[in-house]
């Protein structure tokens, strides 16, 4: 849901600027990764403290969300055996052992544990975060360059008026007008879901499933099956992709706009290299690295995105199940899946600015 | 970012004040485009104070003067400009009183989290030392965090998901600070950073000011340039991470007040049934005041960035001095 725009993260130092001056003394992509990954721990230990706490300060978890339900001795039994009667910082640490033993505890309205919860409905979440990201990709980019070579002429104007739009667009009024007009009006997608019931019958129960539809639709070889997973798909990957193509497109536009305007592209168009190329290859690479650096928040920003994207749509994977978790009170599993997902925000971050700095030996040395 | 340093001291104090600046200096699309942010937002704040006036019915009423219910999910007709909502809500007078939910949680977010971000950006960046690593690090974890998940977990806390019209107001306007806070942070922190090595704070400390006159009176002064910017990206933030709180059931219940994001969940089932007008238009007031602050802040960031800045004004220059030299030459 809520952007970062992209002038904001090119101009304020971010962490792996942080990291590169403190890689800068020896240098080396070695040292640069080995800091990077260090950097991950600190920010998990963070949000995982934070979010700890900021739960505990609403009393404790059974309490919220059985507590109506139960007799006052029934309650303090359930708090006993789950360790809510001890002090705070014995739970604290206890919950930050069980997390670096992968352990992030159980649900306490169906009593699953949180990592399987996690493990079920992750794959249909990376599933969607995927499909977003390609749309967004597909969109942002070619429109961005086309609008940055354009610029101040009427696509251009065009163009970042669309991306503005679908920036202020919230996901669910997005995915409710595609719904409306596609699935209600035209009636040529299906309204939500990941697949038609029957299909997912049989995805479900094909032996080692892996939960991403597209993978064991693929794996069955049917046709039929491929074409409702991927119908399925359409609608909430365009709903959350639009979001970031919006971002992409500033982006691009952004910074080809400096490149273009660099000597070396007036140097190559002297030379008398095709515009088409000039545009592709000379102004395209130098623009490529914030955008790398940028997709690295946005998978996180796809990440919080899902949550309501998945809710409208009725997909089932985290942020479906996170919802379910919130209107059921049960905090235990929404702090659970809150940490998860921290967890994966700050590794994917980490994977970014490897690439980021593979690709750009500025960001390294 | 905003050169208002530029601005003559000398020009009246209207014409010093940041939108004004920038409307002045501008040319094109992006005066266009600032206008329009401006006529927009204006027209939503005088919604929000006037809802009472505007709005025909009240946002929880369920039945007309003459004790008659509404009808339940009706198409737009005279009575029901909007139409119904399937529980009987007028959805015209919902909408224009989430106007005034809307612009309360923004600004109370806004100006909460401009003051703690300021604050400790400032002292952050000034003082140094541990307590500065310690803000910086737990800002970026929380900057890289999906604001709209900080959101709701800040929200539980607050609210337990449930509460009245002031409280699910603050309860929202917290959310959304914890998750602002760190922008502003960040961005004063590294002017302070910049302003403390700079010779009119080194003077002013050898001198012996104290440093919390040093900090508010020159660094404080000289670090909120790029305010207004930020100001306005995370304003048009803010509305949509609230919508999306009440979409997710941490708003503002029917009964207490009445908020967009609500209504469009509550929509989202009508939906399949071809129900249109229950979504459509609070989602739209939604998409026109983001739009109209995403206005203001684009042509603000354009203006202030001299790679983006329209080109014209440059022009008509060059050509006034060419027609005053050959005027010169003809002389």
């Amino acid at each position: 849901m809520t952007l970062t725009t992209p002038e904001a993260v090119e101009s304020e130092p971010t962490k792996p600027q942080q990291a590169r001056r403190s890689a800068k003394s020896s240098g080396g992509l070695g040292r640069y990764i080995l800091v990077r990954f260090l950097l991950i721990f600190p920010t998990v230990f963070i949000l995982v403290t934070l979010v700890f706490f900021l739960m505990r300060v609403i009393g404790n978890p059974i309490t919220a969300s059985v507590g109506g339900r139960l007799t006052p001795d029934q309650l303090q039994e359930r708090l006993h055996a789950a360790g809510y009667d001890r002090p705070v910082f014995v739970q604290y640490l206890e919950y930050l052992g069980g997390i670096v033993r992968g352990d992030f505890g159980m649900t306490s309205t169906d009593n699953r544990p949180i990592t399987e919860v996690i493990v079920t409905y992750g794959g249909a979440t990376a599933e969607l975060v995927f499909y977003a990201l390609i749309v967004a990709l597909v969109l942002g980019i070619p429109l961005g360059m086309l609008a940055a070579y354009v610029r101040d002429k009427w696509p251009d104007v065009l163009f970042r008026a669309l991306a503005i739009l679908t920036y202020a667009t919230p996901v669910f009024f997005g995915g409710l007008l595609l719904k409306l007009v596609f699935s209600v009006w035209l009636g040529v997608l299906p309204l939500g879901d990941r697949a038609s019931t029957r299909v997912s019958l049989v995805l479900d129960n094909i032996p080692g499933a892996t939960g991403i539809y597209l993978i064991d639709a693929l794996r069955t070889g049917n046709g039929q099956i491929i074409g409702d997973v991927l119908q399925h798909a359409v609608l909430p990957a365009l709903t959350l992709g639009l979001l970031t193509a919006g971002i992409f497109l500033r982006l691009v536009r952004a910074n080809m706009i400096g490149s273009l305007g660099s000597e070396y592209v007036d140097a190559a168009r002297s030379r008398g290299v095709r515009e088409a190329r000039l545009v592709r290859t000379h102004a395209f690479r130098p623009a490529l690295v914030p955008i790398i650096t940028v997709m690295g928040l946005q998978i996180a920003m796809l990440l919080g995105g899902s949550v309501l994207t998945e809710t409208t749509f009725g997909w089932r994977g985290l942020g479906f199940e996170l919802n379910q978790y919130l209107s059921a009170r049960d905090f235990v599993a929404v702090q659970g899946i809150v940490a998860m997902l921290a967890v994966i925000v700050a590794v994917t971050n980490f994977i970014v600015d490897v690439v980021a700095a593979l690709i750009d030996p500025r960001v390294r040395f | 970012m905003a050169d208002t340093s530029l601005v003559d001291r000398h020009e009246p104090f209207w014409k010093r004040l940041p939108v004004v600046v920038q409307l002045r200096r501008s040319t094109g699309w992006q005066r266009a485009m600032l206008i329009t942010g401006v006529v927009i937002c204006a027209l939503y704040l005088i919604v929000a104070i006037a809802a009472p006036l505007i709005a025909p019915y009240g946002f929880g009423q369920l039945q007309g003067a003459d004790g008659q219910g509404f009808p339940r999910t009706s198409a737009p007709s005279p009575e029901h400009i909007w139409g119904t909502t399937v529980g009987g809500f007028d959805v015209f007078s919902r909408v224009v009183f989430g106007a005034r939910t809307a612009v309360l949680v923004v600004i109370v977010a806004v100006v909460v989290s401009i003051a703690v971000g300021v604050v400790l950006g400032m002292v952050s960046g000034y003082i140094g030392g541990w307590l500065d690593r310690i803000l910086v690090v737990v800002a970026d974890a929380i900057y890289a965090f999906p604001s709209l998940l900080l959101a709701i977990v800040v929200s539980i806390v607050i609210s337990g998901g449930n509460s009245s019209y002031a409280g699910g107001i603050v309860a929202a306007a917290i959310s959304i600070t914890v998750v602002y806070v760190p922008q502003y942070f960040r961005v004063v922190r590294a002017e302070a950073v910049r302003l403390k090595n700079e010779a009119f704070v080194e003077s002013a400390r050898v001198m012996g000011t104290n440093p919390w006159r040093i900090m508010t009176r020159h660094v404080l002064r000289n670090s909120t340039r790029s305010l207004p910017l930020i100001l306005t990206l995370n304003a048009s933030d803010a509305i949509l991470t609230l919508a999306g709180l009440g979409f997710l059931g941490f708003g503002i219940g029917p009964t207490s007040g009445a908020e967009w994001g609500y209504d469009l969940s509550r929509a989202l089932a009508d939906v399949a049934s071809g129900v249109w007008w229950t979504g459509v238009f609070p989602g739209v007031a939604i998409v026109v005041l983001v739009l109209g602050v995403t206005f203001i802040g684009e042509s603000l960031n354009d203006i202030s960035d001299p790679r983006l800045r329209a080109r014209r004004r440059l022009k008509q220059l060059v050509s006034r001095k060419q027609a005053a030299s050959t005027e010169g030459a003809a002389a």
